[in-house]
């Protein structure tokens, strides 16, 4: 059975690559394009996983996150940020959020498959 | 899988023109005084996701330098450096050289040099360290050439991070473990903290992934644990002790605690015969060994694991499986409403050109079936039905077409911007109805002509800051750019305050052009018209901008052959307008069909006001050639159509007998049309005539009828035009 993961990236060409090069290692890929339609997106699909930008319109990755968290059905889900930015600062932010990881991008697929399995086998 | 990249890098390219777009009306909405979080953030924004993109795509340069902006941006959306105009007017230069960068990352363009502009963004963040809060607007000018030449491929490690282009296909290959040397083996003591499974981690998983490398767990210590009362599962209290191959890279194993929480203990240490190393990586920010309770016994909570690391994933997958279907569902609701608005997808335009072409023919093949069948019979088969749907659809696909016209616009501040610089000029811009929506053919191909009629007005209309004060008017020139809908048309005005058309000088060029005879008399309006004759240029030095007599002429035809039309109007030491009438769309058009001389002809419903069967005498000659009609109390121009087109005159009726239809065009305000009778009204699908034939004056294309023949279609403004116009233009061409 396939993991399914959400991403939710306000670049079009960000969700396509993500579902490119995550399908092509077995994953089953749902996208949304900001935090708001993320959080609706995590009630319909209930991914094994969230992957998610941080700088978006309307809510944020830190807002988004917190959000999930606060929903007791998603509690256990990991959540992995991957963003641009790496300031030790807004890794922190994310991890009080609730973010189970941080990833670095510009992001090399294989390696992005390793950290997926490493919180979702 | 390359087309796919390929493919995936096409939108990214369509991002950045977006991104670019809000970045440049952030930006200009921050000249304009509004610093509010909310526009700095959209800028930033904008360009940050230009940078993620173009690093997943390997555009180093253009990386490095959007990284550098943005840095400048996030320092001020953080409030460190105030955006002061000096500070603005840095991001205006950045923000030219990065729409550069992301024009040479498409290759349309080579690396542009943006040293200085880096230096400038280099002397802000710098700054920023000698005074925080003050103004930074010195630095900017005496900018010291420090630093960067960054420009290059391979010069952005300074900036801390590497792009990497993404290999889809080679992901199996990166995981292979390197071949070493026989190496001591790894030892490994990891002790989670206490709160290591919040946040949807778990524990066991690194310990999984490590024994992927071939790592044994050699000892696990459960002293940490509390008996089964004080137990919480969600808490971690093992210790464990590992051991792993030499041959495995220090690298390899860090990853794997990776996402590990904070406060958690990870030593990794080579096993040699003496004594052990100290911790070669802590990959957790800090490891601290007070943090970890190790007390109390008990041995339950690994085989807890299990149990829960089993259950969620089933639970899981048996929810997504039956969420997926739901979520479908939901998503099925009508595209206009805003809580959907946002999420779009983007779609080949030589599919939506099929299928609006699809929807023309269906369009035609519905008026065939609704001439050939009784209405009983439509009846019976729900034509009306049908009919309606197909409406629908071809509303629908013309609103796929249609984009706000502020993708034409928003080429204009940069051009500004740069013919400001290069003239000396003062121009502010002023814009309006950005948001009208257009067909996006009309969009790509006013793009010229809009560059031609703002070069012009900054060449020819603005004046220098000192003649504009003193003639009285403020230094700073305006340019008003709108747009609005009128009708079945788009106004599109290019408005500047400047010097206006000089009418000796054109009128003397023109003569010794040989344009028109030396004793011609011409109006005011006459004259302004021959500034768009082929050849005119009244400019007497050709400058860089405009003068190369090519412009206003090009404008012309370009407008022309969308259907549209040019108008200007000038006044003396006001000004000058262009304007332009363009159709909404080049696709379908609401006609009437009316019968002439035997033949049947599409008045454009839009230009129709109403139809008359006049009474006896309500037409009346006035001069020879020259008919009116009176109507409710005025007088308007009668044209008979027949003339225009030479068709003969033996059928046409008597104007008692004959209908005048009551046009409205822009050129010449109400024209009545002396037709035989009206066929029908019905929407025709316009095809080109300018594929196979010349253009023809008054004649606007060609559309295929229910019963299968050809009717013309009259492009009423260009009929009823003064004839005076018609004269300038012949003169002109």
């Amino acid at each position: 059975m396939s993991k399914l993961i959400l991403t939710v990236d306000d670049s079009a060409s960000m969700r396509m690559l993500l579902k490119t090069s995550l399908t092509a290692q077995g994953f089953s890929i749902e996208a949304a394009n900001d935090g708001v339609h993320g959080l609706a997106r995590m009630h319909e699909v209930q991914p094994d996983l969230l992957i998610t930008d941080i700088n978006m319109p309307e809510m944020d990755g830190f807002e988004l996150i917190e959000a999930v968290r606060a929903l007791p059905q998603f509690r256990g889900t990991p959540i992995l940020v991957l963003s641009t930015e790496f300031s030790d600062e807004k890794k922190a932010r994310a991890r009080s959020a609730g973010a189970t990881g941080w990833i670095t991008k510009p992001f090399e697929a294989a390696k992005l498959g390793a950290a997926i399995r490493r919180v979702c086998p | 899988m390359s087309d796919e990249l390929d493919e995936i890098q096409a939108i990214f390219f369509e991002e950045c023109t977006e991104g670019l777009l809000a970045a440049e009306q952030g930006l200009a909405a921050m000249q304009g005084g509004d610093t509010s979080p909310k526009t700095i953030a959209s800028v930033f924004r904008a360009v940050h996701s230009i940078k993620g993109g173009a690093g997943a795509f390997g555009h180093a340069a253009l990386t490095a330098f959007a990284h550098r902006f943005e840095n400048v941006l996030d320092e001020i959306r953080a409030g460190r450096i105030a955006p002061t105009q000096g500070v603005i007017s840095v991001m205006l230069g950045a923000f030219d050289k990065l729409s550069d960068h992301v024009a040479a990352a498409q290759g349309t363009m080579g690396l542009p040099d943006d040293a200085a502009s880096l230096a400038a963004l280099e002397a802000i963040l710098a700054g920023k360290d000698v005074a925080p809060a003050a103004p930074v607007e010195a630095p900017v000018e005496v900018a010291p050439p420090v630093v960067v030449e960054s420009s290059a491929a391979d010069d952005i490690d300074p900036f801390g991070f590497e792009p990497v282009t993404v290999a889809i296909e080679d992901f199996a290959a990166t995981d292979a473990a390197p071949m070493l040397p026989v190496d001591p083996e790894w030892t490994i003591l990891f002790a989670p903290s206490r709160d290591a499974m919040a946040n949807g981690a778990e524990p066991v998983l690194v310990i999984r992934e490590l024994e992927g490398l071939g790592a044994r767990v050699t000892d696990v210590d459960i002293s940490g644990l509390p008996s089964l009362r004080d137990l919480d599962p969600e808490h971690a209290y093992l210790r464990w002790t590992i051991s792993l191959p030499g041959d495995v890279g220090e690298d390899q194993i860090g990853d794997c605690f990776d996402f590990v929480a904070p406060d958690s203990i990870v030593e990794i240490m080579r096993t040699s015969s003496e004594a052990p190393p100290p911790p070669a990586v802590a990959p957790a920010p800090s490891a601290v060994v007070a943090d970890v309770p190790l007390r109390e016994p008990g041995a339950i909570h690994d085989l807890l694991h299990r149990v829960e690391v089993a259950s969620p994933a089933i639970a899981a997958a048996a929810a997504s499986a039956t969420a997926t279907p739901a979520a479908e569902g939901s998503a099925k609701r009508d595209p206009r409403t805003a809580d959907t608005a946002s999420q779009t997808i983007r779609v080949d335009l030589h599919k939506l050109d099929m299928l609006l072409n699809l929807v023309g023919e269906l369009v035609i093949r519905g008026s065939i079936l609704s001439d050939r069948l009784s209405p009983a019979d439509q009846q019976r088969v729900e034509l009306p039905e049908q009919a309606r749907l197909t409406r629908e659809i071809q509303d629908t696909v013309m609103s796929l077409r249609a984009q706000p016209i502020r993708q034409a616009f928003n080429r204009v501040p940069r051009m500004l911007r740069d013919l400001t610089a290069e003239t000396g000029k003062q121009v502010v811009l002023e814009t309006q109805g950005e948001t009208t929506e257009v067909d996006k053919g009309v969009i790509e191909k006013i793009g010229d002509p809009l560059t031609h009629l703002i070069r012009n007005a900054v060449d020819h209309g603005i004046e220098s800051p000192e003649d504009r004060l003193r003639a009285g008017k403020p230094a700073q020139g305006t340019i008003r750019l709108s747009a609005a809908q009128k009708g079945a048309r788009i106004v599109v005005t290019v408005a500047d305050d400047g010097r206006g058309i000089d009418r000796v000088r054109v009128r003397a060029k023109a003569i010794e052009k040989g344009l028109i005879g030396a004793d011609a008399v011409l109006s005011d309006e006459e004259i302004d018209q021959l500034i768009c004759a082929p050849g005119f240029s009244t400019a007497t030095t050709v400058s860089n901008i405009s003068g190369r007599g090519v412009g206003m002429d090009v404008v012309r035809s370009n407008v022309e052959a969308l259907g549209g039309r040019v108008d200007i109007s000038s006044a003396p030491g006001r000004g000058t307008t262009f304007t332009l009438v363009l159709p909404l769309t080049l696709a379908i058009l609401d006609g009437m069909v009316v019968r002439l001389a035997g033949q049947r002809f599409v008045l454009p419903l839009a230009h129709v006001i109403e139809a008359i069967r006049p009474e006896p005498g309500q037409v009346r000659a006035t001069t020879p050639g020259s008919e009116v009609i009176e109507v409710r109390g005025t007088y308007l121009p009668v044209r008979r159509l027949t003339q225009i087109f030479g068709l003969p005159d033996v059928n046409t009726l008597p104007p008692e007998e004959s209908l005048v239809i009551i046009v409205e065009s822009e050129t010449a305000g109400k024209v009545g049309l002396i037709v035989d009778t009206i066929d029908d009204r019905r929407e025709v699908v316009i095809k080109s005539l300018e594929q196979n034939l010349h253009p023809i004056r008054g004649l606007g294309g060609a559309t295929i009828l229910g019963d299968g023949s050809i009717a013309l279609i009259l492009d009423v403004d260009a009929l009823v035009a003064p004839l005076s116009r018609t004269l300038t233009r012949g003169l002109a061409a």
